[in-house]
């Protein structure tokens, strides 16, 4: 168990921040190689007033039409993705060990917090689990691939959960949990998560293309 | 791949779909499907297909989707899954049946309206990814027969609608003596090298809706604008070509337009009430040539008459009595701001404007836009059921007034005339410059 856990802490760590970051870059320069390559158009219309202007209309909640006709997805949508990206970065466990390993530290969650968003994004899954599973539109288009992504997102927050109570066998789950956060970290380039990546850019240019081009919203 | 969606009345035969899906062989769908893939698409298609998290919150953007009861195969998100995703999850290697079903889905069951764009939370342009799709189906040369048909009219005549040469020119001498016996001195100026606009039209006009001519020319000769119109190929700026995925062709119609108003050495190209060619002309005719926004200015009626009426050359007698409600066509609002200066017209030219909801930016689209009227009758009832939710739109206008609709554009005009027909909505149809030549000064 202990060189088990020495692997999942140790060299894979790094494997998976690697991977995360070399992806998120590979991924990246491929968009932007495609771009020069096969639509160096894009350039001709992107203009920075529009993008951000896209991009935060659509980072407030209820900002857009449909963020507004679609209330409780809002809310669930806002509160995953809030937590999901706050939890991690800040929880004091996580920074306890950049310390340890590096002697770097900053300010953390309390833990009640961080127990609280924690079971937010349990409960946000569980949400978009029932609605995949249940509204037809979201059904039609669902491949076993979402199921896996999903799993992939909340695995890191359960397992986490579990182990911060030590409620089942606190090693096992410890280790569950490092491994679950970097198969997690891993994925994001590389599946649908990279949605983290390119939405800042699909957003930009759609926002270009309304506001420099169409003069109007794309909200 | 699923099961087809539902549809309320049996396919009429559509000859050029089924006689080009005949001829295919899966080699051939394989080799085509990855020959635009590879050769033709770039970051756009991959950067959105990848990022798209399938969570369907595209479908209620969707005039079809709605109507059909939310069914999700007309959900924006479950019309790329029928057509796009399968193409690339199985590289091209897709059947004939399989192609006939993507035609029926990208050429009769999307208007390339965008309105999903705008509730796509990654601003995911849906329309553009069934733009591809046609591509691959003009490529494998089994576009609906009516709208191949008028691209090959593009091709051979460069108009819509199979306008020979020296029919053009004579309808416009026809209307200007028609229009004479109103104004004796009024002209339809034919080739004046020089002049402040080029007016060009799309070639339903001149086939059979000559009195736009008719009345484009009256307010023109009031305006005292100094205009023209070309006597040679180059007058029509419709395009059915964009919307069949023949850009090659598309370019060669643009090409025409713009050269031909660069020799005539105008300083605006105005058009008459038309959306899609507005969208061909600023938006993808121009970057097809290379031009970021169009090489001469081009001036959509809506703003035309906005000006017209801003600056005073038009007085009017006495405004339209009957109460109107105002559409707001995808390719000029959603494709050009231009909504407000729409209600500026509506206002001066009206005693009273009835807003329908939702509206401007978020108006629902016709139907009868991005190719789907030109793929002909067999596919009427497709447009017409699959866009219940206008009818339920314009009634509610009608509940609160509206007698009269507005349409500044042929496709929804055309289109309009369908749904208000078919669901007994009783509003009459009318362009801006139908009324503005109504209710407009003219010299005794």
């Amino acid at each position: 168990m202990h060189d088990v856990y020495n692997f999942v802490a140790g060299p894979l760590v790094w494997v998976a921040f690697i991977v995360f970051f070399g992806g998120w870059l590979f991924r990246l320069i491929r968009m932007f190689s495609l771009i020069n390559k096969k639509e160096p158009f894009i350039y001709t219309y992107m203009s920075w007033k529009y993008s951000f202007r896209s991009i935060f209309r659509w980072m407030i909640p209820f900002a857009t039409t449909n963020w507004r006709r679609k209330p409780v997805l809002t809310i669930v949508t806002f509160a995953f993705h809030i937590c999901l990206i706050i939890t991690p970065i800040f929880l004091l466990a996580h920074i306890i060990l950049f310390d340890e390993a590096w002697n770097i530290s900053w300010w953390s969650l309390p833990e009640g917090w961080a127990d609280v968003m924690t079971l937010i994004v349990i409960g946000c899954c569980i949400y978009f689990l029932v609605r995949r599973l249940k509204s037809p539109e979201v059904q039609f288009v669902t491949y076993p691939s979402d199921y896996i992504i999903l799993a992939i997102v909340a695995a890191p927050f359960i397992t986490g959960f579990l182990a911060y109570h030590q409620w089942i066998n606190y090693q096992l789950m410890l280790i569950l949990h490092i491994l679950a956060g970097e198969i997690m970290l891993m994925a994001i380039p590389f599946t649908r998560l990279s949605h983290m990546i390119f939405s800042p850019f699909t957003r930009a240019y759609m926002g270009s293309e309304f506001g420099g081009v169409r003069h109007t919203r794309d909200w | 791949m699923s099961e087809p969606a539902k549809t309320d009345s049996p396919q009429a035969p559509d000859i050029g779909l089924s006689s080009g899906i005949a001829r295919l062989t899966p080699e051939k769908i394989e080799k085509v499907i990855n020959d635009v893939i590879k050769g033709e698409t770039g970051a756009r298609l991959h950067t959105y297909v990848e990022t798209c998290i399938h969570c369907g919150l595209c479908s209620e953007a969707c005039h079809y989707y709605l109507s059909h009861d939310n069914d999700p195969h007309f959900a924006p998100v479950g019309k790329v899954k029928q057509t796009i995703w399968e193409m690339l999850r199985k590289k091209g290697k897709v059947s004939p049946e399989f192609m006939q079903q993507a035609a029926l889905v990208a050429h009769t069951q999307c208007n390339l309206c965008k309105r999903c764009a705008q509730y796509c939370p990654f601003g995911i342009d849906i329309a553009y990814l069934m733009t591809v799709v046609r591509r691959v189906i003009h490529k494998l040369g089994c576009t609906p027969q009516y709208i191949q048909d008028t691209a090959h009219s593009h091709s051979v005549m460069l108009n819509q609608m199979w306008v020979k040469g020296d029919e053009w020119p004579d309808t416009l001498q026809w209307q200007e003596e028609e229009a004479q016996a109103e104004i004796p001195t009024l002209r339809i100026p034919l080739e004046k090298e020089g002049a402040d606009i080029m007016y060009s039209v799309i070639a339903p006009e001149p086939k059979f809706q000559a009195q736009l001519i008719y009345q484009a020319a009256v307010i023109m000769d009031v305006a005292g604008v100094d205009w023209t119109m070309p006597a040679t190929t180059g007058w029509d700026n419709s395009d059915m070509a964009m919307f069949t995925g023949d850009y090659e062709l598309m370019g060669r119609l643009k090409r025409s337009h713009f050269e031909t108003a660069a020799r005539l050495r105008v300083k605006r190209v105005v058009m008459g009430e038309c959306g899609h060619a507005f969208r061909s002309v600023y938006d993808m005719g121009n970057r097809w040539l290379g031009w970021q926004m169009p090489p001469i200015p081009i001036v959509h009626a809506i703003d035309f008459f906005y000006e017209l009426l801003k600056e005073g050359k038009i007085k009017i007698a006495k405004k339209f009595d009957s109460p109107v409600t105002l559409h707001d066509p995808c390719n000029v609002v959603r494709g050009a701001g231009l909504e407000e200066k729409a209600r500026y017209v509506a206002q001066q030219l009206c005693e009273e404007v009835v807003e329908m909801t939702p509206n401007r930016e978020h108006n629902y689209c016709c139907c009868a836009g991005g190719g789907v009227i030109n793929c002909g009758p067999p596919y009427k009832m497709t447009r017409i059921q699959g866009n219940r939710i206008k009818a339920e739109q314009l009634f509610a206008a009608k509940t609160r007034g509206a007698r009269t609709l507005i349409t500044p554009c042929h496709n929804c005009h055309s289109g309009l005339h369908d749904i208000v027909h078919h669901y007994g909505v009783g509003l009459d149809i009318k362009f801006f410059g139908d009324i503005l030549y109504d209710v407009m000064e003219k010299p005794e």
